[in-house]
């Protein structure tokens, strides 16, 4: 039995059947987007899920003032083992923050998207924001621009962020409701008056649905970033999901909640659980059926440099930059090339997926799809030692192919360990990690872990290292099923239909 | 009559546009309320500028060294964690300004 791989195109080869995100015909977050908006996006890390494996992004940190709080915040400190958003080691000047952006295109050609997002709130600093995009759309007009906001100050700034060549603009948008609004955002400042509960929370929101009106009207990309808070918005989550996207917001991002008492916020201090992985996915699923959702997000540092899931920061401090002699003419004939090699990889690697998907077998037996983790570092081949890798890749195999779900951290969002901590085993905190997944594929593994993973009803397979994920996974979910073990489940049965 | 920024602040640039009176300077190792300027904002605004953005409870002070915005009260963290905190933080800085100059949230 052949069974396909979908790809970037799927939903817009595939005719007919079920081709709703709900039944999981496609794994693609872009797949129905219109093609402008999809030839504008797809080749950005953070909104293409393909993309990220190849093309790089970097934050710069020139923006420290903020004009709210939100209760899973904390300004105070900095963790030199904690990459979150919010958190940055040196703040930039503009000058610097041209200087060093300047210095990582150099170095990594596959960098081709410069943000701001904090680590305050951008458009609360609009001198330095502005002057930082002003200059770099002058002085490297081959770096595609960003930014992210908390939505207070973005009507009044949406003119500004049009001049300066912005295309893509992300907004966090937590709730609708400002009763809801009240449980995660404590105050803002608005017009020279601090503002407390949910008369803050409804001008926060009041400004944040303006923003995205604006911006939609005036073409320039939106993506929400919606963070899930269990017991305060996961449910609401679904309604504002819904509300984003008639509003023209092109893709939606639903984060965890990251909260530890060792960060002194509110939520952490509080206790406020964060969502489990299988909990996040759930969410996602569910609003999916409404929106283009983004899961491949990897929650960056407000100064983070690199691929997603690496940080390249320390190779750039100020002092190692300003030992760096930058020919920014001679480094843009450079990237140009990378770039073009790049799409070329890329264009191809769609085209194939296309082509598979294209001549897709299809009759339904009915088979339940199954969750599995996938040890990688990187190029979409099975090659990682489980017990060497800080993050699983999650796919869903199906009867409709293989889908990409989500990443899941093993270490979380800390590399400290004896310092920080509740004395959970890496392997349990893996293993947890890994809830809801069936099986995991890794080049090797080792026997401790393996009784442990089998003992939690997760299947460790060692045998396909060096294959492509999605050979792999197949070959996992035919063996499966010859093994009886895929039995369509009374839930699934709609979707078969 | 003056505020004060005491050495909580945070270095986070939020207050100094604000100031009616341009009496707040970026100075190491915290930022700074020229006394000499400081209206505490009579006359221009109801609230003191400064102290209704700064999103660090106990960082400025009136004369008698009151916090305008004490423990708890931006956080919504309760007072007697909030209190502890804060103490924390007052070490954490006393120690990182031995180490020598800082930069923001070093």
């Amino acid at each position: 039995m052949e069974l396909p791989v979908l790809g970037q195109d799927a939903a817009a080869t595939h005719g007919g059947g079920c081709s709703s995100h709900s039944c999981g015909t496609t794994d693609d977050q872009l797949g129905h987007l219109p093609d402008a908006i999809r030839a504008k996006v797809q080749d950005h890390p953070c909104y293409s899920e393909d993309a990220h494996h190849y093309f790089a992004r970097m934050h710069v940190a020139v923006a420290p003032a903020c004009n709210i709080q939100c209760h899973y915040c904390n300004r105070k400190y900095d963790c030199s083992n904690e990459s979150r958003p919010g958190v940055v080691s040196e703040l930039l000047t503009p000058e610097q923050a041209v200087m060093k952006t300047k210095a990582v295109a150099a170095a990594i050609p596959q960098m081709t998207v410069l943000g701001i997002a904090g680590p305050g709130d951008p458009l609360a600093n609009p001198e330095r924001t502005f002057e930082t995009f002003r200059r770099l759309s002058e002085e490297a007009p081959d770096i595609k621009l960003c930014v992210s906001t908390n939505g207070l100050a973005l009507p009044e700034s949406v003119e500004e962020l049009a001049k300066h060549n912005i295309d893509h603009v992300t907004i966090t948008i937590n709730c609708l409701d400002p009763e809801i609004g009240a449980k995660i955002y404590p105050w803002v400042f608005w017009e020279n008056k601090r503002i407390f509960g949910v008369e803050g929370a409804r001008i926060l929101i009041e400004q944040q649905q303006k923003g995205l009106e604006m911006l939609t009207a005036r073409g320039i990309l939106v993506k929400v970033n919606s963070v899930m808070i269990p017991g305060v918005n996961d449910e609401h989550l679904k309604e504002v999901s819904k509300v984003v996207k008639a509003k023209g917001a092109f893709l939606h991002n639903v984060m965890p909640l990251i909260a530890e008492a060792e960060h002194g916020t509110f939520y952490g201090l509080m206790e406020q659980p964060s969502p489990t992985a299988d909990e996040l996915m759930a969410l996602q699923e569910a609003c999916s059926g409404d929106m283009n959702m983004m899961r491949h997000c990897r929650q960056c540092r407000a100064d983070a440099v690199g691929l997603l899931g690496e940080d390249r920061g320390a190779e750039f401090t100020l002092d190692k930059i300003a030992e760096m002699n930058i020919d920014y003419e001679k480094a843009m004939v450079m990237r140009a090339a990378v770039h073009e090699g790049i799409t070329a990889e890329l264009d191809a690697k769609r085209a194939e997926k296309a082509a598979k998907t294209a001549d897709a077998p299809k009759a339904k037996k009915g088979l339940r799809p199954v969750l599995m983790a996938i040890a990688t570092s990187g190029g979409g081949v099975i090659n990682q030692h489980f017990g060497h890798a800080k993050e699983f890749q999650i796919y869903e195999a199906s009867e409709d192919g293989v889908r990409f779900m989500s990443h899941r951290k093993t270490d979380l969002y800390c590399s400290g360990d004896d310092t920080c901590g509740d004395g959970e085993s890496v392997l349990q905190k893996t293993i947890k990690a890994l809830a809801g997944c069936e099986v995991v594929l890794c080049s090797k593994i080792g026997y401790e872990p393996w009784g442990m993973l089998e003992e939690a009803g997760i299947q460790p397979n060692g045998e396909h290292g060096m294959e492509t994920i999605e050979e792999a996974m197949l070959a996992v979910y035919a063996e499966m099923e010859a093994a009886g073990k895929l039995a369509p489940r009374a839930d699934s049965a709609a979707c078969a239909a | 009559m003056s505020l004060v920024i005491n050495e909580l602040c945070v270095n986070c640039w939020a207050c100094e546009p604000l100031c009616p009176n341009d009496a707040i300077i970026e100075a190491k190792p915290h930022f700074k309320i020229i006394a000499d300027k400081c209206t505490e904002c009579l006359g221009d605004y109801d609230d003191a500028q400064c102290a209704s953005i700064c999103p660090i409870e106990g960082a400025i002070v009136d004369e008698f060294d009151e916090p305008l915005n004490p423990p708890g009260s931006l956080t919504g963290i309760p007072y007697e964690l909030a209190v502890q905190l804060i103490e924390k933080g007052r070490i954490a800085e006393a120690e990182a300004a031995k180490r020598g100059p800082r930069e923001y949230l070093d």
